[in-house]
């Protein structure tokens, strides 16, 4: 469906029916549609909870320090997909290596912070509030939402529990798992309505409570735009997901992203969109498992940035560290610290940006960052989200040059 | 604030959700009276599910038709386990509330360790060490076949450390972020090499071959160190308590760290997990902490199933509970489940509209007293409830039919927080 359409697909979907009753009524709707400007660019930030092997990702296979370091578990120079003649992308990556080809696939290099954290959840927070000294309780997207005026509808997860990244100090993005938002028969949106309202002198967990039925009715406005044939997965427990200990318990990437381009393409007012892929913490028989998972990732991904191309999307991938260089004796490797970023979408120059950590000069085994991670984040705040970074990153000036260009 | 509400605030916290009932006998015997009887040990389930894992039985050359019945029988297992720890749960009381905060604290998956037995082993443990000193619990969950394969301690080996146990252990269970260096886990994983589990008999034993007994600088101390006395280091270690106090006032207290002044205070209680939880209880600062935590999805539900009298056994709680995001015996990752407003998202909201209604459906007879004039206080005092908001109460007073009234109080911002 493209955006002008939209107008006629709210109409037929029968939520001005629904609707036109309550304090939420048609016209309203009809505004929140076209409170897009139409020149608005989209993030997409995908999380691999549980700490990706950056060197396993992208394989410096010509460096001998890199088959030194993990003897028999290593990729041969004929298994990778080359990017030049000293690195090539895991062989699960053929998608993205075909976007890397088209010069659409922005590969980062050596992204990390200062002093790294090797817990997965003191990692995670790091990258997820954007602050490495010392992690507050606010998300820096949930930052940047509060700075756009807090509507839940403007930052959306598809994941069970709100992503810490989605949380701002005044307000939060909404979580939407299997983009299915339908009333319960027999509540009418006036009571609803009513429960969202504040209540003097209740606990900040109550108003919380409370504040989600407010959302709730903005958000099921958006979303009964974007559930037709969506399927409900919320009865399958997919036991044949391989887990690991951290995290990522949200439904299948590509159903996640599949949500996404429905949001995109419906014209949604959501600028920023947080979607995850867990089991990433390979500590054992790591590289089958590895080039399986980011399989999972690579497909989705592509083709989901086929299907965007045009609709100033910009797609971000991280992990909340990379792994040590030298592999450990279960075939697996233990948590490191700086590894690579993907970045593509409209308005991303393609190539590797940034330089490759050295794998021999270490710090206690671990590679040395070459980028900050806010430098990431800036480029994204500023251009794709067209925001003051500054405002966001607690006063964070860094950009990462050459890697986005908003007119292209 | 008055007794009764004091009282029920003790029992929302130290169980899973009292009945009107539960409050009343506790408002007579006093808040003291009603700590110490919450606290008494327990007798341990005798109907715990007993059948061995049916995967583990097979021989390495089964056949795959055989192979694909045994993982099926498996996960019916798994799933017989959560309807049957829910049950308990539902029978009421502290006990089984702290098999939980444990469940959540020693965050183990089934989705990894794949056996019912192994998952009811590691429950087992938290019944009985989980009340008093943590130096048997710690010595406990360091040979914990689940924790070890959880976190790929069967893997850990004397040619190449697994630094992934060793590091949990310190940073989540036993000391915090900052109480040991990275040098800490290295050393820690080298003392826990070698332990290897037996899925057939359920247990885990040293290999000595695969074990490196060199010696180690391991919290300051130099020696040759074994799971005990590594478990010993931990529990003597001077953040140990105070962690752990920590951990025991996010999750009955406020459900954010508490102040110095507080947690100096209730960690003068030792080391002892009764004694820790009733200094929690009986802090000052405790009764200020009402309304302030949010619950648990399982909270939520096994305190409406007991408050309605509903039989666990008709509840499909597995169903009501994954919309919610939270399931026993899977928790999302090594740190546990989420605590406070990460709970309250709009898809939950609309998860517990949906589960209240279907409570509301199961439960008539308590519906059926929601009638007259006093109906709102009557759900109130159903519900345990200190009271509705004026936001609330108009709300509640649009709704006239009485199962309608009751799945909405069940999904209210009030009984969200406890």
């Amino acid at each position: 469906m493209d955006t002008i359409t939209r107008r006629r697909f709210l109409v037929a979907s029968g939520v001005a029916a629904g609707a036109a009753a309550t304090a939420y009524g048609l016209n309203e709707i009809l505004a929140t549609a076209g409170d897009r400007d139409p020149a608005a660019r989209t993030l997409v930030l995908v999380t691999l909870y549980g700490g990706n092997d950056g060197l396993g990702t992208v394989i410096p296979f010509a460096d001998p320090a890199y088959a030194a370091a993990r003897p028999g578990v290593s990729y041969q120079p004929d298994e990778v997909l080359r990017l030049d003649e000293t690195v090539g992308l895991n062989p699960g990556l053929a998608g993205l290596h075909r976007l890397y080809g088209a010069g659409r696939l922005a590969i980062v290099r050596g992204v990390g912070y200062p002093r790294p954290n090797r817990s997965h959840f003191r990692s995670m927070d790091i990258w997820q509030t954007a602050q490495p000294d010392r992690p507050g309780t606010s998300g820096w997207l949930g930052r940047w939402l509060d700075t756009t005026g807090g509507d839940p509808r403007q930052a959306v997860s598809f994941e069970p529990v709100l992503p810490p990244l989605l949380a701002g100090t005044v307000s939060a993005g909404a979580t939407i798992p299997g983009g299915v938002l339908q009333l319960p028969g027999g509540l009418t949106p006036a009571t609803l309505s009513k429960l969202g309202t504040p209540a003097a002198g209740e606990s900040p967990a109550a108003a919380r409570a409370a504040a989600c039925f407010a959302d709730l009715m903005r958000l099921q406005d958006l979303m009964r735009q974007v559930a037709e044939g969506t399927r409900d997965d919320t009865e399958s427990d997919d036991e044949q997901t391989p887990a690991t200990a951290t995290g990522g318990a949200a439904p299948p990437l590509d159903q996640q992203l599949a949500l996404v381009a429905r949001c995109v393409e419906a014209g949604a007012a959501t600028r920023v969109y947080s979607v995850s892929q867990g089991g990433f913490d390979l500590h054992a028989d790591g590289k089958q498992a590895q080039q399986a998972l980011l399989a999972k990732v690579d497909e989705p991904l592509a083709a989901f940035a086929d299907r965007m191309a045009g609709k100033g999307v910009v797609v971000a991938v991280y992990s909340e560290f990379g792994r040590r260089v030298r592999a450990n004796a279960s075939d697996g490797t233990d948590h490191g610290t700086a590894s690579d970023m993907f970045l593509l979408g409209d308005g991303i120059r393609g190539g590797l940006h940034g330089e490759p950590p050295s794998l021999t000069d270490l710090d206690d085994g671990d590679l040395k960052h070459t980028v900050d991670f806010r430098d990431v984040y800036a480029t994204l705040l500023d251009g794709v989200l067209g925001s003051d970074p500054q405002r966001i990153l607690d006063g964070w000036s860094g950009r990462l040059a050459g890697v986005y260009r908003a007119d292209s | 604030m008055t007794d009764r509400r004091q009282v029920a605030h003790l029992l929302r916290r130290l169980t899973f959700g009292p009945t009107s009932a539960e409050v009343d006998a506790g408002v007579r015997a006093g808040y003291d009276a009603t700590l110490a009887a919450q606290l008494r040990p327990a007798a341990p389930p005798a109907d715990a599910p007993s059948a061995a894992d049916p995967v583990a039985a097979l021989g390495p050359d089964a056949a795959r038709a055989d192979r694909q019945k045994a993982r099926k029988a498996q996960r019916e297992q798994v799933d017989e386990t959560i309807r049957w720890w829910l049950r308990r749960m539902a029978g009421g009381g502290a006990a089984e509330k702290l098999v939980f905060f444990w469940h959540g604290h020693w965050a183990t998956s089934v989705r990894k360790v794949r056996s019912a037995p192994l998952m009811l082993a590691q429950q087992q443990t938290f019944r009985r060490y989980g009340t008093g000193d943590t130096g048997p619990l710690v010595r406990a969950m360091l040979r914990d076949p689940a924790l070890i394969l959880w976190l790929d301690g069967q893997k850990n080996t004397r040619k190449a450390p697994n630094e992934n146990l060793a590091r949990e252990v310190m940073e989540l269970f036993t000391l915090g972020v900052g109480a040991y260096s990275e040098d800490d886990v290295k050393a820690g994983a080298r003392v826990l090499t070698g332990w290897q589990v037996d899925r057939a008999t359920g247990t885990a034993r040293l290999v000595a071959r695969r074990h490196d007994d060199q010696p180690v600088t391991l919290l300051g101390r130099t020696g040759t160190f074994d799971v005990d006395s590594y478990a010993d280091l931990l529990v003597r270690h001077e953040a140990h308590v105070p962690f752990l106090v920590q951990r025991l006032w996010v999750r009955y207290g406020s459900g954010v760290a508490p102040p110095a002044e507080v947690s100096a205070q209730v960690a003068a209680a030792g080391r002892d997990t009764t004694a820790l939880l009733g200094a929690v209880c009986r802090d000052p600062g405790f009764a200020a902490t009402a309304g302030t935590l949010v619950k648990q999805p399982v909270e939520w539900l096994v305190g409406a199933v007991r408050q309605l009298g509903v039989p666990m056994e008709e509840v499909k709680a597995e169903q009501l509970l994954r919309p919610l995001g939270q399931m026993p015996l899977r928790p999302p990752s090594v740190g546990g489940w989420p605590v406070g407003a990460a709970w309250l998202t709009t898809s939950s909201t609309l998860a517990r509209l949906r589960a209240g209604q279907r409570l509301a459906a199961l439960a008539p007879t308590a519906a059926d007293r929601l009638t007259g004039a006093d109906r709102l206080e009557a759900l109130a005092d159903l519900l345990v409830v200190d009271g509705w908001s004026d936001r609330t109460r108009d709300a509640l007073t649009s709704v006239k039919q009485p199962g309608r009234l009751l799945a909405l109080g069940l999904a209210s911002p009030e009984y969200a927080v406890h």
